[in-house]
């Protein structure tokens, strides 16, 4: 037989989305891996007046931005940051959103009304909006507070998500069964709940990656999220503005990138959605 | 000598439509002992289940077993517990088979998992020793190739395998009382037999009581010491299996047996029983069973109590013997 993990790598393999998605996704990972330590500092400057908004070319592969510095360790370098901030912050954000959503699911009456008309309200308001007020009021904001900012407004979802289906199975035979058997709230809902509500977990964590992932440059590209000189797709494409017309692969190549990575995510997190609905089998 | 478990009196109630209170086991006594079988029998929607739940205190919500209702475990008074108290009960000293093993096993865990957590539930192990504990439990309970089956999930397993896992998953923290509530219901014939038979060896084995619930009387027959026969919430009979058998008392005990075929008996037609199991909603005043009971009369209108049919046999009818 084989084991669960397997068995779901399996099942996206065979899906052509989830194929290219997980293809891509690897090969971006690695690039960002490995990428920084071969490619020249992306804070490096050549001489200003004669490598600045070089075209893409034999000794800078993607060119150089009006500062003389080379776009593709840029990119990579901004790369890994984009990945960085969305797994941690997507993974926190699950966290969070499985952990309320348990609660509420496992305890009727007033902590899940409490809970959830809090969550109500909180998804009353935009994120962008949320995002958009705290990072102008808070100037050079911390990249740790970032994906802290980024986590703690994405994790409603997940959370009726997951408060929806642990309600549906807290009626279920196998949960009275534990009960019968002694098992107590806690390790009624850790180990009879959560294995169960796993899969819409996984699902919601990873399409959240490519969100935050978006929603990071867009922050970036307003002038709120990653401050320069730190490399990022998002702060790529706005220092671009001013030149595009003359060199547009200052922009291109990054934004291309961006597109790339929350497609390749998207692609993974869909083929899993398929491959974990029984429905689908 | 006091009875492993005794149950006097049990009432369960439920809020109904209009403020009312109706109460799906009414009034509910009986004793296991240990070594010993009682079978609870009746239909569908007589409180037989209800009363399975009960003596665990896991009625459901909005429900809840009235104040007055006696179930003691070695004479302490359960009704009293509290919630830490009847944890260690369940599952502790009062194990439970459910009906349907398709969905009374989580899917998402290997059945030596289930088996381990039932464990680890009661006893301050390491995983890795209720693991070991879970494969000598699927072996016990007839499971070949146990270090196999353990890492199986349950849709890897047939009906009466995952039934045996159940039972395995009962027994793991040495109970000294199984309920089984129509342990054999949802598996093929053969398999029932099977069960049944395991059943009836680890009881012997590990001198634990068995309370069978079923509504199958040929479940029933040669299997139960005892049996208690549940009609609307009621006891309606009483007595040791045997004497059911032989001479049941109350129209309705008489009504089921002729319900059913028989092996040996004269090929003649099978009389149901008219009509169906009323809801708690629209129970009559008197006998309860009074509408369906083609023995009615004028006293049936008031509600009989338990009756001596013979020694040691009781039934809830007008018509059986003398007051008991």
């Amino acid at each position: 037989m084989t084991s669960r993990p397997v068995a779901l790598g399996r099942e996206l393999w065979r899906r052509p989305g989830g194929r290219a998605g997980i293809v891509a996704l690897a090969l971006l990972m690695l690039i960002a891996l490995i990428g920084p330590f071969v490619l020249p500092s992306p804070t490096a400057q050549g001489d200003l007046l004669t490598e600045s908004l070089l075209p893409p070319g034999a000794g800078h592969l993607l060119g150089t931005d009006q500062l003389s510095r080379d776009i593709l360790s840029r990119i990579v370098n901004g790369l890994r940051l984009s990945l960085i901030i969305g797994l941690v912050s997507a993974f926190l954000a699950v966290l969070l959103g499985a952990a309320v959503g348990l609660i509420a699911g496992t305890r009727a009456g007033l902590v899940d009304t409490l809970l959830m008309r809090t969550v109500d309200a909180l998804l009353a308001i935009p994120r962008l909006f949320v995002l958009l007020l705290v990072l102008a009021v808070w100037d050079r904001v911390p990249l740790p507070a970032l994906v802290l900012l980024l986590a703690l407004t994405g994790w409603y979802g997940t959370s009726r998500l997951v408060r929806a289906e642990t309600v549906r199975l807290r009626g279920e035979d196998f949960v009275r069964a534990a009960e019968a058997l002694g098992a107590g709230r806690l390790r009624i809902a850790l180990r009879h709940l959560l294995p169960n509500v796993a899969a819409p977990i996984l699902v919601a964590g990873t399409l959240g990656v490519g969100d935050v992932i978006l929603l990071e440059a867009g922050l970036t590209y307003l002038g709120l999220g990653i401050r320069p000189p730190t490399p990022s797709l998002g702060g790529m494409v706005l220092d671009s503005r001013a030149v595009f017309a003359t060199a547009p692969w200052t922009s291109i190549f990054p934004g291309l990138v961006i597109v790339l990575t929350v497609l390749s995510v998207n692609l993974v997190g869909d083929a899993l959605r398929e491959a974990l609905d029984p429905r689908s089998a | 000598m006091t009875s492993l478990l005794e149950v006097r009196d049990l009432r369960v109630s439920f809020p109904a439509r209009g403020g009312r209170t109706i109460h799906p086991v009414d009034g509910i006594s009986f004793a296991l002992e240990r070594g010993r079988t009682l079978a609870l029998v009746g239909e569908s929607g007589c409180g037989k289940s209800l009363t399975g739940l009960a003596l665990l205190r896991l009625v459901p919500p909005p429900g809840r077993i009235d104040a007055s209702s006696v179930i003691r475990l070695e004479g302490k008074d359960m009704v009293s517990f509290d919630e830490e108290a009847m944890r260690a009960v369940r599952g502790g000293r009062i194990g439970m088979v459910f009906q349907d093993p398709m969905t009374s096993l989580n899917p998402v865990l290997t059945a030596g998992d289930q088996i381990a957590e039932a464990v680890r539930a009661h006893r301050p192990v390491s995983r890795r020793d209720a693991l070991a504990r879970a494969e000598a439990l699927l072996g016990e309970v007839g499971i070949a190739d146990p270090s196999r089956r353990l890492g199986e999930y349950p849709h890897q397993l047939s009906g009466g395998m995952r039934q045996r896992v159940m039972i395995a998953i009962a027994l793991a923290a040495e109970p000294e009382i199984i309920i089984a509530d129509e342990p054999t219901t949802a598996l093929d014939v053969t398999v029932q037999a099977q069960i049944l038979e395991l059943l009836d060896r680890l009881r012997q084995e590990r001198g634990m009581a068995v309370l069978l619930i079923t509504h199958d009387l040929g479940v029933v027959a040669g299997r139960a010491d005892d049996m208690c026969v549940m009609y609307a919430g009621q006891i309606v009979e009483r007595a040791s299996t045997r004497q059911v058998f032989e001479a049941p008392a109350h129209p309705y005990t008489r009504g089921l047996f002729s319900s059913v075929p028989t092996i040996t008996g004269a090929r003649e037609r099978l009389t149901p029983i008219g009509g169906s199991v009323p809801p708690p909603t629209a129970w009559p005043t008197g006998c309860r069973f009074g509408p369906r009971c083609p023995e009615r009369f004028a006293r049936c209108d008031s509600m009989p109590t338990l009756r001596r049919a013979a020694p040691g046999h009781e039934a809830r009818c007008w018509l059986a013997g003398d007051e008991a």
